[in-house]
C-alpha cells in the first residue's frame, strides 16, 4: 500500500496583513512528482518554506514521512531536502568539494565515494575538478539537485527548478528529476509552466489566491473542460522546436 | 561543533582561494605605516619625544584599523552566503542552526589574525623592536583577538540585516577610522579640548594604551581595564543583537 510521503492540512501563513495562504490541502503519496503551479506571488515559495521546517505556519499542520514540521522539525530535516529557487552552490568550491561538504555536513560515510558517484550519476565528472562558479546554468543547477540528493532523502523539494535556464539546460533538468523520482523518492515542485507540470508530474495541484484550486492527475484536470474537438490546424514548429534542432544539428547530435 | 569545523574549513578555502581578501586588508594599515612613519614621522618626532621607536609607537593604531577594515569582510562573506540561499540550505539540513554562524565568526577572528601577522612582519622590518616577555605577548595578542571578536559581532548584524552588498560593508568606515581620532598616533595632550575629550573616551584609546604598554614592557595601569570593559561590552550587545537577527532572519 503506498503511504503518504506528505500530508498538508489547513495550512494558513499571512505576513502582516497580508494573506499568502488560507486553507491549503493536498496529500502526495510516496514516490510521486508533485507539481504545485501558481503564477509569481501565489505562495509557492511560502508552501516549500513551511514544508521544509524554515518557515511556521499561522495554522493548520504539515506531515513529512509521519513526522509534524512544527513538533519533530529535526526528524523532518533529517529525511527531507530542499532546492531552492536559486541555485545554492558555493561558487568557490569545485563541484566535488560542494558534494563533499554537504555530505560531511550530512554525516554520510565515505563522503568522496559518494561525491563521485554523484558525479558520475548527474554527467558532471568531466567538470568534477573545476570551480562551481564557471558552470552553466543547466550544470549548476545539476550539481544544486545532487547535492540534495546526499544522505537519500525521502523527499525532495525543488522551487522552480528550471527557472533562468535555456530550453537545454531545462531538458537536462527535467531528465534529471524523472530520474530521481525513478528511484523512489518522493518529489514535490514549483512552477510557473504549466508544460512542465505536464512533462513530468504525476499529480498536479493548482495554488491560487492562497487555496489549492484544482488538484489531480492531468488527465483528471483535461476532463474538467469541455470535450476537446477535432479541427484541422496546420501545425508550426514552435520557436523553441526550432532552436533546439539547429542547435542539435550543430553540435552534430 | 564538528559541523561547525566542516563549514569553517569551506570558509578558510575560500579565504585562500583569493588570498586578496587578506592582502587588500593588509595593505591600506601598511601605506598609512610608510606615510606615518616615513612622511610625518620626522615633523611628528618632537611631540612624541626624540627618542621614541615610532614605529613602535603607531604599530598597536595601525592594528586596530586592519581589524576594522577585515570585519567587513566578515560581513560580506555573511551577505553572500545569504543571498545566494546557502545559510537557507544549511537551515535545512539536519545540523545545529548556529554552526553556520559560528563558522563565520571564527573565520572572522583566523583571518585577521593572519593579517596581524603581516603587519606585524612589515613592521619588524621597518624597525619595529619590542622588549615584552611572553605573557605580555600573550596579553597583547589576547586583546587584538577580543577586540576582533567584538568586532566581529558588529559584523555579522548588517552581514545578515543588510539588503545591499555596499550596505553590508559600509558600516566599517567609521570604524576604520577612529584610530585617527585617538591617541594613535599622536598625543591626544595636543589636541582642541573637544577632539581631546572625544579622543580620550573613545575605545581605541584605551586599547591602544594598554597594547603599546604590552609591547613596550611598561605598566598598562588602569587602561587595561577600560579596554577590556570596551571590548566585553561592545562584544556582549552586539552578539545579543546578532544572535536575534540570525534566528530571525535565517529561520
Amino acid at each position: 500500500m503506498a503511504m503518504n510521503a506528505i500530508k498538508v492540512s489547513g495550512l494558513c501563513k499571512s505576513f502582516g496583513s497580508q494573506t499568502v495562504l488560507n486553507g491549503v490541502s493536498f496529500t502526495v503519496m510516496q514516490g510521486e512528482i508533485f507539481a504545485l503551479l501558481g503564477s509569481n506571488g501565489a505562495g509557492k515559495t511560502t508552501t516549500i518554506k513551511i514544508l521544509a521546517a524554515l518557515l511556521s505556519a499561522d495554522g493548520g499542520s504539515v506531515e513529512i514521512c509521519g513526522f509534524d514540521v512544527a513538533k519533530q522539525s529535526n526528524k523532518v530535516r533529517k529525511v527531507i531536502s530542499l532546492t531552492g529557487q536559486f541555485a545554492a552552490v558555493d561558487d568557490i568550491l569545485t563541484g566535488r568539494e560542494n558534494l563533499v561538504l554537504i555530505a560531511k555536513l550530512r554525516g554520510v560515510s565515505n563522503p568522496a565515494g559518494v561525491a563521485d558517484s554523484l558525479l558520475d550519476r548527474f554527467g558532471l565528472t568531466d567538470a568534477s575538478n573545476k570551480r562551481a562558479g564557471a558552470y552553466s546554468g543547466g550544470m549548476t543547477r545539476r550539481l544544486d539537485i545532487a547535492m540534495s540528493m546526499l544522505g537519500n532523502p525521502k523527499v525532495v523539494f525543488l522551487d522552480e527548478p528550471t527557472s533562468g535556464l535555456d530550453p537545454e539546460a531545462r531538458l537536462e533538468v527535467w531528465k534529471t528529476v524523472k530520474e530521481l523520482a525513478g528511484s523512489g523518492v518522493t518529489v514535490l515542485l514549483t512552477t510557473q509552466h504549466l508544460e512542465e507540470a505536464e512533462q513530468l508530474a504525476d499529480k498536479i495541484a493548482i495554488l491560487h489566491g492562497g487555496k489549492i484550486i484544482v488538484n489531480g492527475t492531468l488527465d483528471e484536470l483535461k476532463k474538467l473542460f469541455p470535450p476537446a474537438k477535432k479541427e484541422y490546424i496546420e501545425k508550426q514548429p514552435t520557436l523553441e522546436e526550432i532552436f533546439l534542432a539547429i542547435t542539435a544539428k550543430k553540435e552534430g547530435k | 561543533m564538528s559541523k561547525t569545523g566542516v563549514l569553517f574549513g569551506r570558509l578558510m578555502r575560500h579565504i585562500l582561494r583569493s588570498p586578496d581578501t587578506i592582502i587588500t586588508v593588509a595593505m591600506v594599515p601598511i601605506a598609512m605605516m610608510l606615510l606615518f612613519v616615513y612622511v610625518f614621522g620626522g615633523a611628528l618626532a618632537p611631540s612624541i619625544g626624540n627618542d621614541v621607536n615610532y614605529v613602535n609607537y603607531m604599530l598597536p593604531g595601525i592594528l586596530l584599523m586592519a581589524i576594522a577594515s577585515g570585519i567587513s569582510y566578515t560581513a560580506f562573506r555573511m551577505f553572500e552566503d545569504k543571498e545566494k540561499g546557502i545559510f537557507q540550505r544549511f537551515m535545512s539540513m539536519p545540523i545545529p542552526h548556529s554552526a553556520a554562524l559560528w563558522a563565520h565568526v571564527l573565520t572572522s577572528l583566523v583571518s585577521n589574525m593572519l593579517t596581524v601577522v603581516i603587519i606585524f612582519a612589515v613592521a619588524l622590518i621597518m624597525g619595529f623592536r619590542s622588549s615584552a616577555g611572553i605573557l605580555e605577548w600573550l596579553a597583547a595578542i589576547g586583546i587584538l583577538m577580543l577586540f576582533t571578536l567584538a568586532l566581529t559581532w558588529v559584523a555579522v548584524v548588517p552581514g545578515i540585516t543588510a539588503k545591499t552588498m555596499t550596505g553590508a560593508s559600509a558600516f566599517s568606515y567609521p570604524l576604520i577610522f577612529l584610530p585617527f581620532i585617538s591617541s594613535a598616533f599622536v598625543p591626544t595632550e595636543t589636541m582642541p579640548a573637544a577632539v581631546r575629550f572625544f579622543a580620550e573616551n573613545q575605545p581605541v584609546t584605551s586599547i591602544v594604551n594598554t597594547v603599546r604598554a604590552l609591547l613596550n614592557a611598561q605598566p598598562v595601569g588602569s587602561d587595561i581595564w577600560v579596554a577590556l570593559a570596551w571590548c566585553v561590552g561592545i562584544g556582549a550587545v552586539f552578539f545579543v543583537l546578532a544572535v536575534r537577527a540570525y534566528s530571525r532572519r535565517m529561520s
